[in-house]
């Protein structure tokens, strides 16, 4: 028996024992009519190769291991980032476990958010009950100052109206009829999480600016010098919105983040639960209208918000989660641009410190092939990084990425020499990035967790870098924005390559010649 | 923690009921008189916990529940290895359950197995308004020729299949029928039915009747040769390889386990499983469904074990050999003898650390009761428990069985009352899941995933029960909850007890 009181051996351990080794090869020769074996490392090989991958990438209608989630994830992400605000997805329940779920695998916090469980009945007859008892005792129980209603594809399918559903609702009492309650249609077969980011936050913002869904007056825009900051969906939304916030406050930059859930994915453990923790409040949400303009840090996450702004007569400026050098080069003159504040020597000295990095380091990435995929605005943002290190961006893949992003990351691989001969794939899926490992392999992948199978399967070492991250703790808590977030990515870059070497030169008196301590 | 708590069980069930009148004060008057039926204190001798269950939730509470969706593809179905299981609809439903359970498997993953891939239709717009069965055929053609290897395909719908009128049956035969009667199972478990998985599983055990039973050849002959101690194990998962440790104790005392249902599962052996002289059926909720027809229909009995802590695992041992002669009677004694002097270890290693310290639970359709005995074979209490979608015959084995007099029960809690009852009744530990983990540790109170195993496991069988003591034990006893309050904000005597410590 190989379990054991003073060493309790491990799932990872005790099954690798002869007793249990001999019963799964049982188990598998008598009665799971397993395949040749022969067989299985013949589809294996073939599976490698550039015949399969044609036939892999003329797929039509299947998905496999797509790099994206659905709409109301970005939505329920948006509404913890309102002061004392619940999101409230309107549609089957299950969709709501599944989003807290993931919200908390990632930030290992709670997410707090409500279903109006809609069921069979509701289906028939639509979700007009749903709503009115599902305000009423969110309302009652959790006493939010706010209700950011969202949709599953079940109440899209059959065509409930949030607006006039929410209006009933008040009418019958749910909520008092001055309460805060915006909403967005965000159908799960429209786009990705990214999406729903944008529907919600636009939501948010045309219910304070545009008059509550008629019940109030429409604010008149009385411009002043604040910025709005719009960070879109982030898994290191709680690293980078406070280092945002740092270098604002090192500029001097009268701003309001919108969405900002920097406190509420990151409660300290101090015997209190925090359902709500910070947050944009609404009366900023309100007064946002006013700002003389709004920067979106992820261009792909405010394709509709961003137009919705500048016809409210702000200037817009849009990035692509920007990472490293020139990214934040480009984000610090736009605020300086904008506010016609200084770059402060503090910030100047930042930037001088991760290009010292960089000269330190830059001969360990030189020339090294990478694949990325990930939201698009983020592989944006990696690739360019990539590009300064003298690094190649060899695969760049986005499952929620589409032609005109393509487009972009094109003229971004053409705007350097490291991008000659790189390529890009829109609306590709891990399977695609599967044979693309195989047929022309790189030196490193960056992805998120779900890169780990790729990781198996094809040997290439992930650097995790994306959202979900649930495989390795507290990566969330710090930034990769700004030239300290550069410097924490150029970091965990180094990091793996250097484990990678060593890992490859560990055997004793074969390839431990290369000993070197010193780098 | 465990300060000032009242003592006498009268006491308790006096705290108790109190309790549950003051969080149903937060309740507009409508819901909580709906919420009133599914909270209650036990009396022993009751038949059953006094409790309502298998309703719909309440909108806008926060309920924990998930959906028929995530009881077929993430429960029944998911973990047959050997097939394709098709998240069909939009792709969030595959994409959040995807490798999120952890049933643990042996295979070449997308060769031969592919349990921890994200198959899925991926809906747009288009498929909803056209319909997506020409898109679902399609799907099954690429499969075919991508995965040639694959033993089978089962389509897992979601939502809006139901809601547009697809007919995945019609694709399933046709495709079955061009495949050469390859196995394709359409499961209508749109996350709409039902009010909480529980109805998944049921709809998943109707196709597994429907799709893999019914098709069966009785002429055929079988794969090999009976043995009058064929035994097929139902209802375990193998999260973090529970249904291994179970396994080797079945096989150690004579039995042959001829399928496992599902974890780590093959098509095979869900068709061997009508040839099996018993099943034996560790999660009943799930998966009484297929027990009761295969009795019913191949008269195969059945047995509902619990592999949780050596009191059960002894009992459950020489229960399932009650079914057989002397010589598996005298194997399970062998079994329980050969295993003791590890539990008389682990036992004497933990219960001194975790004597008297008490639990709070809220799991599934099993776990709520099945852990007790566990917790109580380390001199634990559990004194609040209920199910997330437990029908009125679980909450009757759990009042018959396992929970003692004055026990909290509460059947699909909410966000609220869960956390207001662990803040009255202050636990030693609580056991739950990924949604309840961090709201309970932020309280400072210690907490194990028992959906999950945290990501440790197995606990079942005499291995997996070494691993369950040191894990409650690391929860319960770590460092941490004594730092949860700063030093400057304690009050003074407190201080200096922790101080004295």
């Amino acid at each position: 028996m190989p379990q054991n009181a003073d060493n309790v051996l491990d799932h990872f351990e005790l099954f690798r024992g002869p007793e249990y080794q001999q019963m799964l090869a049982n188990k598998k020769k008598m009665f799971e009519n397993p395949r040749d074996p022969a067989e299985v490392e013949r589809i294996r090989e073939w599976a490698k190769t550039p015949e399969y991958k044609e036939k892999n990438f003329a797929r039509e209608a299947l998905t496999v291991n797509p790099a994206k989630a659905c709409q109301p994830l970005g939505a329920v992400f948006v509404a913890v980032g309102f002061e004392h605000t619940i999101p409230f997805v309107h549609g089957s329940q299950g969709c709501v476990a599944y989003y807290r779920s993931h919200l908390s695998r990632h930030f290992k916090e709670p997410s707090s958010c409500v279903s109006s469980s809609m069921t069979e009945d509701a289906a028939v007859f639509g979700g007009l009950n749903n709503m009115i008892d599902g305000l009423a005792n969110t309302y009652n129980m959790y006493k939010p100052k706010m209700i950011a209603v969202s949709t599953t594809c079940m109440a899209e399918v059959i065509g409930d109206d949030l607006n006039a559903f929410i209006k009933t609702a008040k009418e019958k009492g749910s909520v008092p009829q001055e309460y805060d309650v915006p909403f967005a249609h965000t159908p799960a077969f429209v786009g990705s999480h990214v999406t729903g980011y944008d529907n919600a936050i636009k939501g948010v913002l045309e219910h304070f600016w545009d008059g509550k869904a008629g019940t109030a007056p429409k604010l008149v825009r009385e411009p002043n010098e604040k910025i709005n900051f719009i960070g879109g969906f982030d898994g290191y939304t709680v690293g980078n919105l406070r280092e945002v916030k740092r270098i604002f406050g090192l500029m001097g930059v009268d701003y309001t983040i919108l969405g900002d859930n920097s406190e509420v994915f990151d409660t300290p453990t101090d015997g209190e639960f925090r359902m709500y923790d910070g947050g944009t409040t609404l009366e900023e949400a309100a007064n946002a209208v006013h700002a003389k303009a709004t920067i979106s840090m992820q261009e792909y996450c405010t394709e509709k918000t961003l137009p919705f702004i500048a016809n409210h007569g702000q200037e817009v400026v849009a990035f692509n989660h920007p990472v490293g050098v020139k990214g934040t080069d480009e984000f610090l003159m736009a605020i300086a641009r904008i506010s016609g504040k200084e770059i402060p020597e503090e910030l100047a000295k930042e930037r001088g410190r991760l290009v010292d990095a960089i000269a330190d380091s830059n001969a360990h990435i030189h020339g090294k092939k990478f694949a990325i995929y990930g939201d698009p605005d983020l592989c944006l943002g990696l690739a360019s990084f990539l590009l300064e290190l003298g690094a190649e961006p060899t695969h760049v893949l986005a499952t929620n990425g589409n032609q005109k992003w393509a487009d972009k990351v094109q003229k971004l691989f053409d705007s350097s020499p490291f991008g000659q001969n790189c390529n890009v794939y829109p609306g590709r899926d891990l399977w695609h990035m599967r044979s693309l490992l195989f047929t022309e392999p790189v030196d490193f992948l960056i992805g998120n967790t779900y890169g780990k199978y790729l990781e198996r399967d094809t040997g290439t070492p992930l650097i995790r870098i994306g959202f979900p991250v649930f495989d390795r703790h507290h990566h969330h808590r710090r930034p990769v924005w700004g030239y300290q977030g550069g410097m924490n990515v150029l970091i965990t870059i180094l990091d793996k390559i250097f484990d990678t070497i060593d890992q490859n030169t560990i055997v004793p008196a074969k390839t431990d010649y290369s000993f070197d301590i010193i780098r | 923690m465990s300060l000032a708590q009242p003592q006498s069980v009268a006491e308790i069930k006096a705290r108790n009921k109190e309790l549950i009148a003051e969080v149903l004060k937060v309740y507009p008057e409508k819901t909580a008189k709906r919420r009133a039926k599914h909270l209650n204190v036990h009396e022993s001798g009751k038949s059953d916990c006094g409790v309502k269950s298998n309703i719909k939730s309440i909108p806008g509470v926060m309920t924990i529940r998930g959906c028929a969706y995530a009881g077929s593809k993430g429960v029944v179905w998911g973990p047959i290895k050997d097939m394709i299981h098709i998240s069909h609809g939009p792709v969030g439903c595959g994409q959040y359950s995807w490798a999120a359970r952890r049933n643990y498997y042996i295979g070449t993953t997308g060769i031969d197995t592919f349990v921890t891939m994200q198959f899925t239709s991926d809906f747009q717009e288009k498929d909803i308004v056209f319909g997506g069965d020409k898109k679902l055929a399609k799907i099954m053609d690429e499969i075919q020729e991508l995965f040639p290897l694959n033993n089978g395909i089962t389509v897992q719908s979601e939502c809006p299949i139901g809601l547009i009128g697809d007919d995945i049956e019609a694709v399933s035969k046709a495709k079955s029928k061009e495949y050469d009667g390859k196995t394709i199972v359409p499961v209508r478990c749109e996350g709409f039915r039902g009010v909480s998985q529980s109805l998944g599983h049921h709809i998943a055990n109707d196709a597994v009747r429907d799709w893999v039973f019914d098709k069966l050849d009785p002429n055929k002959a079988p794969p090999f040769e009976p043995s009058p101690y064929d035994v097929a194990i139902i209802g375990d998962y193998n999260i973090g390889g529970d249904a291994w440790s179970s396994r080797i104790l079945l096989e150690e005392m004579g039995l042959r386990v001829i399928a496992q249902w599902s974890g780590d599962g093959s098509l095979a052996e869900l068709e061997n499983t009508p040839r099996a002289k018993l099943n034996v059926l560790h999660c009943y909720r799930s998966m009484n469904y297929i027990s009761r027809h295969m009795e019913e229909k191949f008269g195969i009995p059945w047995c509902e074990y619990n592999f949780f802590g050596p009191s059960k695992i002894a009992e459950s041992l020489r229960k399932i050999a009650a079914y057989f002669d002397d010589k598996i009677k005298e194997g399970a004694e062998r079994v329980i003898a050969k295993y003791a002097p590890l539990m008389d270890a682990v036992i004497a290693k933990y219960r001194p650390r975790l004597e008297g310290k008490t639990v709070m639970l809220y799991v599934g359709g099993l776990r709520p009761r099945h852990v007790i005995g566990a917790y109580e074979d380390l001199g634990m209490e559990v004194v609040g428990t209920g199910y997330e979608f437990a029908h009125n015959d679980d909450y009757q084995r759990t009042a018959q069985h396992y929970v003692k007099d004055g026990t909290l029960i509460y059947d699909d809690v909410t966000g609220y009352e869960f956390e207001k009852f662990v803040e009255k009744v202050q636990p030693d530990l609580v056991g739950s899941g990924i949604k309840e983990k961090y709201v309970f540790q932020k309280m400072g109170v210690p907490f194990r995933q028992m959906h999950s195993w945290d990501y440790s496991g197995p606990y079942h069988g005499y291995d997996g029960f070494a691993i369950f003591a040191r894990d409650m034990d690391m929860a319960i006893n770590s460092p941490v909850w004594k730092m949860t309050k700063a030093p400057w904000k304690q009050a003074p005597g407190q201080a200096g007890l922790l101080a004295a410590e």
